[in-house]
């Protein structure tokens, strides 16, 4: 049974609409009981409800992740489901999708519905899982995407994530065959023949440090074949991860057709460029790479004018040993999911390129909308389940410590950055799962 | 960055830092020696040189550099002149040798030339501009070690200041300059600064003179942070 | 100069020019008859070659032994690390064993940066992956200065701005895109004031080569009657598999230094290769043999090359910072107060 909250003096993102955001927008109180918001208004009062004063606090609806790996099963050295799901709250968010490259790949069911049930003992955010495309992830066959979508965990989102699927046929036919149940396919689009050995962008900096480039065709290639597949048999395609200007311009000409794309873009995506392999410290390896200020500049916009529709943390902790090596060797990926609102309101907020009512649309409305998932991203009105974040945009800028981290992994690119912000509080179908910033469960 | 050196440098840098003209914080420089009483000072030396080894038959004129080199070649000149055959020269470059490479970051080489004729069986006479500690001599016997064998080994200096740290000891010299230990002695030779010179000076620069102070103390932001 | 060196692009004018001096005055060490210094008495240098080089290790040993340094050679091949000891505990073993400098051969890019990381000693880069092979550059800078600019290298030790290599033309031939040579030498030659123009099909250049201090061009050719220096570099023939070019006799053909293409060279012009020689691929049998080429000097200079480089790495006081600072250096080695 959990307990009535009443939030004060918050404003609400949604009233937030401003760019840049000024002083819009009043300040309004929430009453959270039984799982959702009983009321919304000022000088409210619920006697006996435990009282958090929100006063200079953005309330947003929780964030939704379309795109993280919480490595169990396999990998419980980089991270579990749990830790992954207390990093997650710790970042804002009510639900995050758990990528299929797990070991065993979340190709089956029952693999599915294991991770489904972690995430329900965690408790404190919503795991949905993520099916594969294709069997083992190897791109040979599918795989039983109907009985996945059927399993307790109701995958909607499939994705060979880490792979690309790169047979013109079975992306076909994947797209096709998920009409079905409304799923929609997430592609990594990766050339795999442009891309072998590949450790860095193709451009000016790989070219100096003798790093094998991965070129922003290989994306793109990719990104546009797939949107004309979709468009062929009338399904629906999620792009991951897009890195490069030029993939942004493709999807901006796909969607003014009409078809059915959504794209998603990483916060380092958005802030991070190609120079920093500069060291070699493999800490700035991740695939999609780092590209140039052209690609970053490019991609803000997209976000901002909704080419690209949210933000996905595509969240990879790896342990040391996986970083500390020489750059060729090291894995890629980066933590995000504690960062991310963080770097979205240094990058496209503080820049004017969004307001606090679109961060929240971009960061919760859509990704739940592309992840069908109902209960997350709705607005906060009363009636809808007590899903939202308490953000405060005016925290002193703090340099960010892995070490605080509740992630187990500890490679993150903006360790010792000052970023804007601080998630004060997070809550979970009205029951707080972190307050004051720290882990409240 | 690693640990131990900062005392080394303390430790090795007791001497008076060096006075180049037009150096901050020069105290009095005194002019100790003129061109002409060079000049004299060279010309008794060669003559010296050519009487204690009769006539400088097998004699090699080596000049320590970076001074040592034209003094050198102004003896053979002048040697050549009084008695009427040419006396090789050349120059030995002592810094691979030295003791106190560690005090100092790696320097610039100079030049290692030895006359055609070498050095084997002939007498050698090391050429430099201040003998102080002696260990710069010291330095050059061992870099003449490994170069041949000659029968004999002399030494002329155009200035020796005293306070030797080695049983060394030269056998020509133009000046005896007594100095203390907080003095700097400068030759100045037209070949390498335009003019011919020695100077005397007290050398003081600021924030040098505290015992251990670390050169990277001189720097804002060195070693020791905001020392001026 | 720095603690390392690890990139030659890292290298100014002056520092390159301090290292080609140096290597002048060291070169001689080699005609006496006591080929020995003992600068380095007392010191450790390791060798980490985790790729077989017996001809570079070779030079480096030699180097380090000629000052008297104490030589350890850890080859990758049956040791801990081809039980798959990371790097980093490598470097953690040669700490502990008092290592004052490593000499890294590694297959990837970034090695040396990384292993400069992990030790307080030096780190010489001995060519990392496709990234660079510094001292290969300057024993290339200075077989050039000594054939083509005699009186530069003649001259000895001189403030900056004196005996580099300023106008002379440089080709550099071959696969730029997986050559560490190629990148070293770009940069070194660059910053000496050399021309540098590339020659190789379009596949084997970097895309971004339109940013680098050189030229590129795919007409060899028409490189040829305007080059002073000719280096060919190795091709390898997995590159075939790899589709950069369709056959080996092609890119023989249209890349190749025979004798055909020798005799467009201008009189005075020398053929350089960093070796192994693919004989009668990128080069020819003859054009090797031949009087221009300075294939075999290039050996004996890497010695002394690579002498400068320790000394000036170990011989000294150990922290860089302090080079130029404090100290007024005086032209040549002589202490402005003698003694102490």
């Amino acid at each position: 049974m959990s307990a009535v909250w009443l939030i004060r003096g918050v404003r609400l993102a949604e009233g937030l609409a401003e760019r840049p955001e000024g002083p819009g927008g009043r300040a309004c109180d929430l009453v959270l009981r039984d799982g959702v918001i009983a009321e919304a208004g000022t000088r409210l009062s619920a006697p006996g409800a435990q009282v958090l004063d929100a006063g200079g606090l953005i309330a947003l609806p929780g964030l939704v992740d379309l795109h993280a790996h919480l490595r169990e099963p396999g990998r419980e050295d980089a991270e579990t489901i749990e830790t992954g799901a207390r990093a997650a709250a710790l970042g804002g968010y009510t639900a995050v999708h758990a990528m299929a490259n797990t070991e065993p790949a979340t190709d089956t069911a029952g693999v599915a519905e294991q991770v489904w049930r972690l995430g329900r003992q965690a408790g404190c955010c919503d795991v949905q899982p993520v099916g594969a495309v294709t069997a083992g992830l190897a791109g040979t066959q599918l795989a039983e995407l109907g009985a996945m979508a059927d399993s307790a965990a109701r995958v909607r989102v499939f994705s060979d994530d880490g792979r690309c699927v790169s047979d013109s046929l079975l992306m076909r036919r994947a797209l096709e065959y998920v009409k079905a149940f409304g799923g929609v396919i997430a592609q990594h689009a990766q050339d795999p023949r442009l891309t072998e050995g590949a450790q860095l962008n193709e451009g000016e900096v790989s070219g100096r440090l003798g790093l094998a480039g991965w070129p922003a065709v290989a994306e793109e290639a990719v990104i546009a074949r797939d949107c004309l597949l979709a468009a062929h048999v009338g399904s629906a395609l999620h792009i991951c991860h897009v890195s490069t200007a030029g993939s942004v311009e493709i999807i901006r000409w796909a969607k003014s057709k009409g078809w059915q794309v959504t794209a998603e873009v990483t916060p380092h995506h958005l802030l991070l460029t190609d120079d920093l392999a500069e060291g070699y410290d493999p800490v700035y390896k991740v695939n999609p790479p780092l590209r140039t200020a052209a690609d970053v500049a490019g991609l803000r916009q997209g976000l901002a004018d909704g080419t690209i529709d949210c933000v996905a943390t595509d969240h990879a902790p790896h342990p040391a040993e996986a970083k500390d090596v020489e750059w060729a060797e090291a894995a890629s990926g980066m933590t995000g999911l504690e960062t991310a609102l963080r770097v979205v309101q240094e990058t496209m907020v503080e820049t004017g390129l969004l307001g606090w009512a679109e961060v929240a649309d971009r960061m919760s409305a859509r990704p739940a909308r592309i992840g069908r998932l109902s209960g997350h991203g709705n607005p906060l009105k009363p009636g809808e389940p007590a899903n939202l974040t308490l953000y405060d945009p005016a925290a002193p800028r703090e340099p960010v410590d892995p070490a605080a981290h509740a992630s187990k992994s500890r490679n993150t690119p903006f360790a010792g950055m000052a970023l804007p912000g601080r998630v004060v509080a997070t809550f979970l179908r009205g029951v707080p799962t972190v307050l004051d910033g720290k882990a409240a469960t | 960055m690693r640990a131990g050196n900062a005392e080394d440098r303390a430790a090795g840098a007791g001497g008076p830092p060096p006075a180049g003209p037009g150096r901050a914080g020069h105290a009095r420089q005194k002019r100790v020696l003129e061109p002409a009483e060079i000049g004299r000072a060279l010309s008794r030396i060669a003559h010296e040189i050519l009487e204690r080894t009769d006539g400088a038959a097998d004699v090699v004129l080596l000049g320590i550099p970076t001074r040592g080199v034209p003094l050198a070649r102004r003896l053979a000149g002048r040697a050549a002149h009084y008695e009427g055959h040419a006396v090789p020269c050349g120059s030995l470059d002592v810094t691979m040798h030295r003791d106190d490479l560690r005090l100092r970051p790696a320097r610039a080489l100079g030049r290692t030339e030895l006359p055609p004729e070498g050095i084997d069986g002939k007498t050698v006479v090391l050429v430099d501009d201040v003998l102080y500690s002696g260990r710069t001599v010291r330095a050059a016997l061992d870099a003449l070690h490994d170069l041949g064998r000659p029968c004999a080994v002399q030494l002329a200096v155009l200035v020796d200041r005293g306070h030797r740290e080695l049983p060394i000891r030269a056998d020509y010299v133009g000046k005896n300059l007594p100095t203390s230990q907080r003095e700097v002695v400068r030759v100045l030779l037209s070949e390498v600064d335009g003019e011919d010179a020695v100077l005397i000076a007290d050398a003081v620069l600021p924030g040098d003179r505290r015992a251990g102070a670390h050169p990277a103390a001189r720097r804002p932001g060195g070693a020791e942070g905001g020392r001026p | 100069m720095n603690r390392h060196l690890v990139s030659a692009a890292s290298l100014t004018r002056d520092d390159a020019l301090l290292i080609l001096d140096t290597a002048e005055e060291l070169a001689r060490v080699a005609d006496r008859p006591i080929k020995k210094l003992p600068t380095l008495r007392g010191r450790t240098v390791v060798n980490l070659f985790f790729e077989d080089s017996t001809r570079t290790r070779t030079s480096f040993e030699v180097a380090a032994k000629r000052l008297s340094a104490d030589v350890i050679n850890f080859s990758a091949k049956g040791s801990s690390v081809a039980k798959g000891e990371s790097l980093r505990d490598t470097a953690l073993t040669l700490e502990a064993m008092g290592a004052d400098a490593v000499v890294i051969r590694h297959v990837a890019s970034g090695a040396a940066h990384r292993l400069a990381g992990w030790v307080s000693g030096s780190v010489i880069n001995a060519g990392d992956g496709t990234h660079e092979h510094p001292t290969q550059a300057l024993l290339d800078a200075f077989t050039i200065r000594r054939r083509l600019r005699p009186c530069e290298a003649g001259a000895g030790p001189f403030p900056a701005g004196r005996g580099a290599l300023d106008g002379v033309r440089v080709a550099i031939v071959g696969d730029v895109l997986h050559s560490r040579v190629a990148r070293s030498n770009v940069a070194l030659l660059n910053v000496l004031g050399a021309e540098v123009t590339l020659v190789a099909p379009p596949t084997l250049l970097p895309l971004a080569v339109g940013s680098w201090p050189c030229e590129a061009a795919y007409d060899l050719d028409a490189v040829l009657p305007k080059s002073d220096v000719v280096m060919m570099l190795r091709v390898q023939r997995e590159r075939m598999s790899a589709a950069y070019f369709p056959s080996v006799r092609e890119y023989s053909r249209r890349y190749g230094l025979d004798a055909t293409r020798m005799a467009l060279l201008p009189d005075h012009a020398i053929v350089m290769h960093p070796g192994p020689m693919n004989r009668g691929v990128e080069i020819a049998a003859e054009v090797a043999d031949s009087a221009r080429s300075t294939i075999v000097e290039q050996v004996a200079n890497g010695v002394s090359v690579r002498m400068a480089v320790l000394y000036l790495l170990l011989g000294g006081a150990e922290f860089p910072e302090e080079s130029g600072a404090g100290f007024p250096e005086e032209s040549g080695a002589e202490f402005p107060e003698e003694g102490r």
